[in-house]
């Protein structure tokens, strides 16, 4: 097993260098540049701004300079927009905000979609069923960017109960709308995804005869059914943490949480390469990681799965 | 002249002095407003600053916090009119190429530090060395500083700027030609003067908030990139007892309506009303929806280059379309915020210009429509021969609306077919950069109080002519303006060409739409360029 | 005239329809099942109802979907509201259009890249997870590395991108979304397809000589296909949400197109301002597909569960 962990991070680094260098050179094909702006630079000036930033240089060039910066100094270079700041310094602002929140978020979706999924299918048919799945349904049919305002109108205008935005450390009442905004369609989906895999699971002939034998329903459910039925869940939740991790943008538009989610789309619109680099390669860290993590949980819940 | 310009600013400086001497907490020394207790000014900030950095600054947002952290050697009063900053007057030569400004004596730093001629020298060599590369090193050549082209192409090393320290509290400014403006130009952030010591020792990290050291009313206390930023009382600054709000957050709201709904719950001062929105506001609140006139103008631009359509090569064609645009119902039913419709190119709120009386402003929008009609007959189009293009805009929601009102407009009143294409930003910029279009969206905002900052844009020579209009008469016009002594009559008559040649159309003028709480006072509404300063804010008592 | 007996009727149509005959067992029995499953087939009618709305509304709207109604423009709070008399029978949008006409375009724009880009993804997905599941090894680290990388690199950064290659279009939507959304969907069944061939069933046709595409075909793509079913029924929305992020972005349709995404963030943005029902709408028919797709995607796979048999 530790050799396989072995094998697979190390497998790890160069499909992160492919992933650097091909979002290197598809972001130099994006048309603009960070520097195009409405009022276009005089030549002399673009000039020096250019050499400063060595994007005067060949692109291979430009790519070496950026690969080594990172492995000697683990320099991810000056963000080209937010002149004072650096990459390493935007990241290390941002993404501890997004993981606090999206990894709450997580929590509840995960939880709470779970629960309901295993309630609705064990009383399959029932009005706990149908409420569970009416809920998941309109969990999902509500999308985070609607959730944003519903969310501030009612809490912050109407109730006035908590703060309409903003970060403060992470402190509990600025983080309860963003939580919420961002849980709610993975909740409905989870809850969703659990309830037909544990019905399949529940049908299935194993179960079925380890009912005959006449176990009781309870042991029959957490000793046998639980772990079969939530291996397509775990499937599904690996890529959803990555989500609620990197697809937080909306989150942050509307509660100006400072996350990196917003930092990223917005260094995508303005082309502030090295932000977008340094980002895209944090999230294709995070997605490898979760993955490796996603394929562990598989195996150790299903032992039969070889590798 | 020389003597005439130290007379106002003294009497200035000294109504303000007198001011401060009879400075009472509870109350406003002029007004005698009551002030409140919690001295906070909160506003909403569409999005992060570029830079803390003065020299570095090139967005609307920075500024706002550049003028709040430095002082430059001028400001600007309530109306836009100079007042002194860290200078307190200021001379000139004969010749109009030497300004002697006088610093006054008792300017710091936040540290302490006495502010002196040499943080100017410093500070205007940093922004025209290549070396830092700032995006605004195009305006210390603005400013016709001696050499400062030459600096920006790296041939000459900064130390040769045409900026000197006489002495601790006297700056030599050189400029290569005479500049009528320029004292008004060292109101803008990348003149404000720079700690050496403190960026020596801390490199592009000396602007956050622990190392930070600046000479404004106010310093850098926290900044939370993309949540919010607090600026605080400078305790060191020379008119600190003058200065009445304590501390001024700014919270980043990308979301307009969002924006709207916190203020709504108290959370704002100040946010923008989103468009349509204004007239309902202004119904429940009246005391706090304010709108007031902008230096920027919205127009569309023909593309009359060789790529651009041929049809846009036909005047009649380019009036025809213009005419057809009813411009009271893109500012009454879509923008609603108050905005002036759009005749000419400038905006009649720039200081010094007179509109010309453009034929199309008398019409009512029926003669409009039938004269359009006419002019299109006349260059060939009609049911038979219809005219087709595309027009392209950045996404926007406000953009989209207009974009969509306007090809209606074209299409039932002269049976145009229009195709709209909406483009993100930056491929927004490049298309109608490189004259890929055939008809374009076009905003502009006055960088300076004069309407040339506007005409320029159509000079044949010009880098930020999208649709390459080139008129000769038009470009002799601006080439006269920059060295006559009265420029009105040639910026009207500049307008009337535009009028005749119809190379863009006008839509609207920009009007700064507000919520701002009544208990905040002096707001400068006259300062059409919304240059504000925190320190000549206050907050009234409930 | 030339069935002469009822038996032979019985035995000629048996002979012609012998595939029917095959499948009777497999595709009937599902049919039965779905035909059985009273949300299922509620949920077929009320889509039926909004596929049918969407075809004939038009027939009846007074206004089309990118005229403005100049006169009352100006009041949509007072004067846009839903009414027959003034032939806006969904009220107008912020911009003084017929919302009814938007919407039924609206819908049919979402309902059109929901499915096209969910059975792109489908189609993509299965093939590319069945295929790197199944063999293992190598081929499955190749190809789930090819996965990664692509899940890592931002869709924003993908579909500018399409935009410069392949220019403004709904195929190149289509191909934008189709690009961006396989992939979750061949991690899933890359995982169930590990999972299956270890099972028994799939062992004892090795050992019984069956060759591996009809392992693949017989065996693990029917037990794949609940899953696959649910999940690309959760992607109907997901493909509908993310169409609302391109034309965010400006990538999208272009007015006067417009998509339901699209029209509830317009909606939403507005929804203090006394105009509820430029949400309300566009979120109804949006909840509507969203709701029957996911019944008709369980009893689907309720239906097609192999395991039944």
């Amino acid at each position: 097993m530790i050799a396989y962990i072995l094998r697979r991070l190390f497998i790890a680094i160069p499909t992160l260098l492919l992933l650097v260098v091909a979002s290197f050179f598809l972001m130099h094909l994006a048309p603009g540049g960070p520097f195009t702006s409405e009022r276009p630079l005089p030549p002399a000036v673009l000039a020096n701004i250019e050499a400063r930033y060595g994007l005067d240089k060949p692109l291979l060039l430009q790519l070496w300079d950026y690969l080594t910066n990172i492995i000697l100094h683990f320099d991810f270079g000056p963000s080209f927009v937010f002149k004072d700041r650096d990459v390493n310094d935007i990241i290390a602002q941002g993404f501890p905000i997004s993981l606090t929140y999206g990894s709450l978020a997580f929590l509840a979706a995960s939880i709470v979609g779970i629960g309901l999924g295993i309630a609705a299918a064990i009383k399959h048919n029932s009005w706990i069923d149908y409420t569970a799945v009416s809920l998941g349904i309109a969990a999902q049919a509500l999308p985070n960017f609607i959730m944003g305002p519903i969310l501030i109108l009612t809490f912050t205008l109407w109730l006035g109960l908590l703060p309409g935005g903003g970060w403060y450390g992470g402190q509990w009442q600025y983080l309860i709308m963003p939580v919420i905004a961002l849980s709610t369609s993975y909740m409905g989906s989870i809850a969703r995804i659990t309830r037909s895999s544990m019905l399949e699971v529940m049908n299935s002939n194993f179960i079925r005869t380890a009912r005959a034998k006449g176990l009781p329903a309870r042991t029959v459910i957490w000793r046998h059914a639980l772990k079969p039925t939530l291996l397509p869940v775990i499937s599904y939740l690996g890529p959803v943490f990555v989500y609620v991790l990197t697809g937080s943008v909306f989150v942050d538009l509307y509660f100006s949480t400072g996350g990196l989610g917003q930092a990223y789309v917005s260094s995508a619109l303005t082309r502030d390469y090295a932000v977008l680099l340094g980002v895209t390669i944090l999230y294709g860290a995070l997605t490898v990681f979760v993955n490796l993590l996603t394929d562990l949980a598989y195996a150790w819940f299903d032992p039969k799965i070889r590798y | 002249m020389k003597d005439m310009t130290r007379l106002t600013l003294s009497a200035l400086l000294s109504s303000t002095l007198l001011a401060g001497t009879a400075l009472a907490q509870a109350a406003h020394p002029e007004t005698g407003e009551p002030l409140a207790e919690n001295q906070t000014f909160t506003y909403r900030v569409l999005d992060e600053l570029s830079s803390l950095d003065p020299q570095v600054v090139e967005d609307v947002i920075g500024s706002e916090f550049a003028r709040d952290l430095f002082e430059g050697l001028m400001n600007q009063d309530e109306d836009g009119n100079l007042v002194p900053g860290v200078a307190t007057d200021y001379d000139v030569s004969d010749d109009k190429l030497t300004y002697t400004f006088h610093l006054r004596d008792n300017a710091k730093w936040s540290n302490g530090e006495p502010v002196t001629a040499g943080d100017f020298v410093f500070a205007w060599r940093r922004a025209a060395d290549p070396a830092l590369a700032s995006p605004y090193q195009w305006y210390m050549e603005l400013m016709s500083l001696k050499n400062a082209s030459a600096i920006v192409a790296g041939e000459m090393p900064p130390e040769e700027l045409g900026v000197k320290a006489v002495d601790d509290h006297t700056l030599e400014v050189t400029l290569s030609e005479p500049l009528p403006y320029f004292p008004q130009m060292v109101t803008h952030a990348t003149t404000f003067p720079a700690p050496q010591a403190v960026i020596e020792e801390f490199g592009t990290d000396w602007t956050k908030p622990e190392n930070m050291v600046s000479n404004g009313a106010y310093v850098i206390e926290e900044h939370l990139p993309n949540e919010r930023a607090v600026r605080v009382r400078n305790e060191q600054y020379w008119d600190n007892e003058n200065t009445i709000i304590d501390r001024v957050v700014t919270l980043v709201i990308n979301d307009e309506n969002v924006a709207l709904t916190r203020y709504l719950a108290g959370e704002l001062d100040r946010t923008e009303v989103p468009a349509g929105q204004f007239p309902r506001l202004q119904k429940e609140y009246p005391d706090e929806a304010i709108s007031f006139p902008r230096l920027c103008n919205y127009y569309y631009t023909f593309n009359l280059s060789d790529s651009g359509p041929e049809a846009f090569k036909d005047v009649n064609v380019r009036k025809a379309l213009s005419l057809a645009v009813d411009r009271d119902i893109i500012t009454k039913n879509i923008k609603a915020g108050g905005e002036p419709s759009a005749y000419t190119f400038t905006p009649e709120a720039v200081a010094g210009f007179t509109p010309p009386t453009v034929d199309m402003a008398n019409m009512t929008q029926a003669e409009r429509d039938a004269k359009a009609k006419d002019l299109m007959a006349e260059a060939g189009y009609g049911p038979d021969n219809k005219l087709s293009f595309d027009m392209i805009y950045n996404t926007d929601q406000a953009h989209e609306k207009i974009a969509v009102a306007l090809s209606q407009m074209w299409k039932q009143k002269l049976g145009v077919e229009v195709s709209l294409a909406n483009m993100e930003w930056k491929v927004f910029l490049e298309t109608r950069g490189q004259q890929d279009f055939d008809l374009a969206r076009g905003a502009w905002c006055g960088d300076y109080n004069e309407a040339s900052t506007f005409l320029d844009l159509l000079d044949s020579g010009s880098g930020y002519n999208d649709g390459k209009y080139s008129n000769p008469e038009y470009d002799k016009l601006l080439e006269q303006a920059k060295t006559a002594d009265d420029t009105t009559p040639l910026y009207t008559q500049a307008e009337e060409i535009i009028a005749e040649d119809a190379p863009v159309i006008p839509i609207y003028h920009y009007a700064g739409v507000y919520m701002l709480d009544s208990d905040v006072g002096n707001w400068p509404v006259n300062n059409v360029e919304q240059n504000w300063y925190s320190k000549n804010l206050y907050k009234i008592a409930e | 005239m030339f069935g002469k007996s009822r038996k032979a009727e019985a035995l000629a149509a048996d002979i012609t329809d012998f595939s029917a005959v095959r499948g009777r067992s497999l595709w009937r029995d599902a049919m039965d099942r779905f035909l059985r499953n009273k949300a299922a087939m509620a949920s077929v009618v009320i889509l039926g109802a909004v596929v049918l709305f969407v075809i004939f509304g038009p027939l009846f709207a007074q206004w089309s979907n990118e005229e403005i109604d100049w006169g009352r423009m100006g009041d949509i709070v007072g004067q846009g509201r839903p009414s027959l008399e003034t032939g806006h029978f969904f009220g107008l949008d912020e911009l003084g259009r017929d919302l009814y006409s938007r919407v039924i375009q609206a819908t049919r724009t979402s309902l059109l890249v929901g499915l096209i880009g969910a059975g792109m993804a489908l189609i993509v997905g299965t093939l590319y997870g069945v295929v790197a599941g199944f063999y293992g090894g190598r081929l499955d680290s190749a190809m789930m590395r090819v996965v990664d990388i692509l899940l890592a690199i931002p869709l924003t950064l993908v579909i500018i991108l399409i935009l410069v290659i392949a220019g403004r279009s709904f195929m190149t939507l289509f191909i934008a979304l189709g690009a961006v959304s396989w992939l979750t969907m061949a991690r899933i069944v890359r995982g169930q397809t590990l999972t299956l061939k270890t099972r028994e069933f799939i062992e004892a046709a090795r050992a019984g000589g069956v060759s591996e595409g009809k392992i693949i075909l017989r065996h693990i793509l029917p037990n794949l296909l609940g899953v696959v079913i649910v999940y690309a029924s959760l992607l109907v929305p997901e493909m509908i949400l993310a169409e609302s992020f391109i034309s965010f972005l400006g990538l999208g349709i272009s007015e006067p197109n417009t998509s339901l995404g699209r029209l509830i963030a317009e909606g939403a943005g507005t929804m203090a301002y006394g105009t509820l029902w430029q949400l309300l709408v566009p979120l109804f028919f949006y909840v509507t597909i969203i709701m029957t797709m996911f019944f008709i995607g369980d009893g689907l796979r309720d239906a097609l569960d192999p395991k039944d048999r």
